[in-house]
């Protein structure tokens, strides 16, 4: 086992290396490439591409036998105007038994390997992992930590070194949970709980998203993974522990979108508060959940950048940006929607 | 027109029945199998040019990033009705065109066992075909997927008729397959020359059969799924329901129950019309006829334990995935076995690489490589990075492209000259093949490291963050080429029409019974019934007995019949009504298919 995984670390370089010259002419060089395979940062992911490694080399002996065959075979016996007939041989025992073996000591050599790194990676999750409960949602990402209490929307935050089990569903059609650079993809179903364990051992921001097709706006459902020091990490959870600046503290532009944010519109369905909860302001649970909404590093699940004009723009007409989005067009008016917009900045 | 409904039949001579077959009522009321072959052929045809242009449209949707071409409703129409299209209205019917041509020409037969039955099939399929594509006029085009998983088809998440279409139109042409595969199954197995045994088969007709086993089998497994839908949809079942404790992964497993086996009804196929064309083309018999016979039987039947390798991200837990992990993988063994034989084939012969055989030989190299990268995903832990993405997108059309299409190319340039009596131009043929495989290639084979770079499938819009944009135009360009590329295509086809070379009866020199007769054949086909005395007829000395010119006596040849359209119509009929839940409308339906399947039964035997 340790051979085979030496061996395949060993083939990572040289895999991007086949697949870069095979098409360097058409395509240059492009990238970086956020959402690579090839680029793991957990040893889940590191699993997945090492065994794509070794799968990838052995298909390409294959591939060069039948190819280099193939073409030999074109050029010695291409027809000759003074050709004679061919030796009508219509098969030969030993050879068929030889090339049934062949292959099948390929697979051999293939599925041993395939079905140890399934076990291994089956195994239950290290000794005190971080809990994150993901719950898919027509289009984006809902994040629950029950042991830190906090809910979040489309950044999933991590902590570096510790093992992670995200405890994976949805709340209405299939999703499916996907960053790429920590590891495989895992299905969110309705009524179903899946889960995924790895150990991120990387700082950065890591790119994801959503792998089954869920309907209208399935590609406007990104997300990413924000993985951060430990003490980053605590940081973070405590910020999102601390209360928002009291009521009294806002400045009148944010009072009067707290006051837009807490109307009651006809129909109720209008109403924010109808599906999005801030603390100490309102309960709704069917859209994101907008404590420290401000904080987040995109808006409409990776959709928009968290600034000002997108925000606008997204209160303005959210199905223009995501076609589908089950948040309506209210029909603010322009004074409504900055109101709202310096109020949710101020969501810190 | 207005024929009587039971036409005379007529009694062929030397001249053949031709007066009686001519002009649109002569098609439509026709039974005769060749021509249901040019129906099918044809009809087909158009439908893969529309899923071409479909996939043009993704194409050029995806050629940028964040690009408004078209939009994410549309894009998802497209890409379903794509998907469907080429599945069930191309590849699987453009294969029933040379079932219905080519079978009962190799096995030495008149016609298929049940000529009315086979033009209900065309016709069935016709109409299924126009219903599902009817949708884009009311803009209700379907838009879950070729796949409709559970439960984004439930009319909780698709309110509109779109999946109502697609479920409907699915269910219109099961009932064309599983018809057309009784037909073929009895066929084969009733109405061989004498002589012609099992082993004697020619490997089209051998891979057709076990394809018509398979089609027997697996339509049912989708048509429950199916109904289990449009119950859901249609009377508040729950089979897919999460809140009333129905399961959504119910669907997935129906669905691949079907769907795997369904990968073979598409592939093998086309196996067959490559394992005819190389031999022909080398100059020597296939290397290994029983053991690529076996093998067929062999993937036929392993194609059914390996289903949920469609389903390792959805977590089925480690002694499911190592099943179906290695049960796919073994799929390999008889697949490469198969390709080696051909190899082996070509080994020693004087091969010439005129069209057909340019195609034949990509598919071998092509469908190699689509082989190789299904191995790939048929280990769970690399599936986990490749499903649902680009890499899979590549795959398939290594296999269904480079292998089904090319297999299918390939045959049509074979058979073309028996079918239409004229040679097509092999200077055309050269220069659509070489685009052909340049496009192909140039289209899909950035696929795959699109895919492991972190493109999902079914995306309609992707960020510019990916760094994926110049690979995502590469492929676009050689979209372009291939939809060009059948342009010449097209043209070839009709220049032939016109100017191409008349065929003799066996223009390429090949060894099986179809090459006998007069190119095109006989309304008769066979002026006597030949028997057969070797698997290579043709090649062998007295392999067969000999087919005069001329018939010595009169053939009887069965008259048209327009019962089959009506039963067919009656069918169509009857899913309008379910589809706009109009119970007189289906009841209609029921009556007009009763009707005509009694007049059908009770039509006179003309003699």
């Amino acid at each position: 086992m340790i051979r085979y995984r030496r061996s395949a670390l060993r083939a990572k370089p040289l895999v991007m290396l086949a697949f870069a010259a095979l098409l360097a002419g058409a395509v240059g060089c492009q990238g970086p490439f956020p959402q690579s395979t090839f680029d793991p940062t957990t040893s889940f992911g590191r699993d997945l591409a090492g065994l794509f490694g070794l799968i990838f080399w052995w298909g390409v002996g294959v591939f060069v036998v039948v190819e280099v065959g193939v073409v030999y075979v074109l050029i010695r016996f291409r027809a000759r105007p003074d050709g004679e007939q061919p030796v009508p041989i219509h098969g030969h025992t030993a050879l068929e038994i030889a090339w049934t073996l062949a292959p099948a000591m390929i697979i051999v050599f293939i599925a041993v390997p395939t079905i140890q790194t399934i076990w291994r990676d089956a195994g239950p999750a290290a000794d005190n992992p971080l809990e994150v409960q993901a719950i898919g949602h027509q289009w984006w990402w809902e994040f629950r930590y029950p042991e830190y209490g906090i809910v979040t929307a489309n950044d999933l935050h991590l902590p570096q070194g510790r093992a992670v089990t995200v405890q994976l569903t949805s709340a209405d059609v299939i999703h499916s949970f996907w960053v790429p650079r920590l590891g495989g993809k895992r299905d969110m179903l309705p009524g179903r709980n899946n889960r995924l364990s790895f150990t991120p051992d990387s700082v950065g921001e890591f790119l994801g998203q959503c792998a089954e097709f869920c309907g209208l706006s399935h590609a406007n459902m990104r997300f990413r993974a924000i993985v951060h020091t430990a003490d980053d990490f605590a940081a973070w959870v405590a910020a999102q522990n601390s209360p928002h600046a009291s009521e009294d503290s806002l400045s009148t532009l944010e009072q009067q979108g707290l006051a837009a944010f807490r109307a009651v519109r006809t129909p109720a369905s209008n109403s924010c508060i109808a599906c999005h909860a801030i603390q100490n302001v309102s309960f709704g649970v069917l859209g994101p959940n907008l404590n420290h909404v401000a904080g987040r590093s995109t808006l409409a699940a990776g959709v928009l950048n968290n600034t000002a004009e997108d925000l606008a723009a997204w209160l303005r007409d959210p199905a223009a940006i995501k076609p589908g989005s089950l948040m309506p067009t209210i029909g603010l008016s322009q004074q409504e929607i900055t109101a709202l917009v310096a109020y949710l900045r101020s969501l810190r | 027109m207005g024929a009587p409904a039971a036409t005379a039949g007529s009694v062929a001579g030397a001249h053949g029945a031709a007066d009686a077959r001519s002009g649109v009522w002569g098609w439509i009321t026709t039974t005769d199998h060749k021509r249901i072959g040019i129906l099918y052929g044809v009809t087909a045809f158009f439908f893969f040019l529309l899923g071409g242009l479909e996939a043009l449209l993704i194409r050029l949707q995806l050629a940028r990033a964040d690009n408004t071409l078209i939009g994410a409703e549309t894009f998802n129409q497209l890409f379903t009705m794509h998907g469907t299209t080429m599945v069930f209205l191309a590849i699987m019917p453009m294969s029933a065109a040379f079932f219905n041509f080519i079978i009962p020409l190799q096995i030495g037969a008149r016609d298929v066992a049940f000529p009315r039955l086979n033009a209900f099939s065309y016709w069935v399929f016709l109409l299924g075909g126009l219903f599902l594509n009817s949708s884009f006029l009311f803009g209700a085009a379907p838009d879950g997927g070729w796949f409709g998983y559970a439960n984004l088809t439930s009319i909780q998440y698709s309110p509109g008729m779109n999946i109502s279409f697609w479920a409907l139109g699915l269910q219109i042409l099961g009932i064309a397959s599983l018809a057309a595969a009784f037909n073929f199954i009895a066929t084969i197995i009733n109405m061989r020359a004498p002589g012609m045994k099992l082993m004697r088969l020619p490997v089209f007709t051998w891979m057709s059969f076990i394809t018509q086993l398979i089609v027997v089998a697996a339509f049912p497994v989708i048509t429950v799924a199916l109904v289990f839908l449009m119950f859901d949809r249609m009377f508040g079942t729950t089979f897919f329901s999460v809140a009333a404790g129905g399961d959504v992964l119910l669907w997935q497993h129906l669905f691949w129950l079907f769907g795997h086996p369904e990968v073979y009804i598409l592939i093998l196929p086309a196996m067959g019309m490559v394992s005819e064309v190389l031999p022909t083309f080398s100059r020597k018999p296939l290397f290994g006829y029983p053991v690529i016979v076996y093998s067929g039987m062999l993937i036929g039947v392993i194609g059914w334990a390996v289903w949920s390798h469609h389903m390792f991200a959805t977590g089925m837990g480690p002694i499911a995935d190592s099943y179906f992990s290695s049960v796919t993988m073994l799929i390999a063994i008889p697949t490469g076995v198969k390709i080696f034989n051909w190899i082996a084939t070509m080994w020693g012969g004087q091969i010439r690489l005129a069209t057909p055989m340019l195609f034949a030989v990509a598919f071998i190299i092509l469908f190699t490589i689509g082989g190789i990268s299904g191995v790939m995903h048929a280990s769970p832990p690399t599936d986990l990075q490749q499903t649902d993405t680009y890499f899979v997108v590549a795959h398939i059309h290594y296999v269904l492209f480079g292998g089904a299409i090319m297999g299918i190319f390939s045959g049509i340039y074979y058979w073309w000259p028996k079918v239409f009596g004229r040679l097509l131009d092999e200077r055309l043929g050269k220069w659509h093949f070489w685009l052909v495989f340049i496009g192909m290639n140039v289209t899909f084979f950035p696929m795959h490291l699109i895919g492991l770079l972190g493109m999902p499938r079914r995306v309609y819009t992707y960020g510019p963050e990916l760094g994926l944009e110049q690979m995502n135009l590469v492929s676009t360009v050689g979209a372009l080429l291939l939809g060009f590329s059948m342009l010449i295509m097209v043209y070839n086809f009709w220049w032939s029409s016109k100017h191409g070379e008349i065929a003799q009866n066996n223009p390429w020199g090949a060894a099986t019974l179809e090459w006998a007769m007069s190119s095109p054949p006989p309304v008769y086909n066979f002026s006597v019934i030949p028997e057969v005395r070797s698997r290579l007829p043709l090649w062998t000395v007295g392999g067969v007995t000999e087919i005069p010119d001329v018939p010595p006596e009169p053939v009887h040849v069965p008259g048209g019949s327009y019962w089959p359209v009506v039963a067919a119509v009656g069918i169509l009929v009857f899913f309008i009504g379910a589809l706009v839940q109009s119970l007189w409308l289906a009841v209609g339906g029921v009556l007009v298919l009763v009707v005509s399947v009694f007049k059908w039964a009770f039509e006179p035997f003309e003699m």
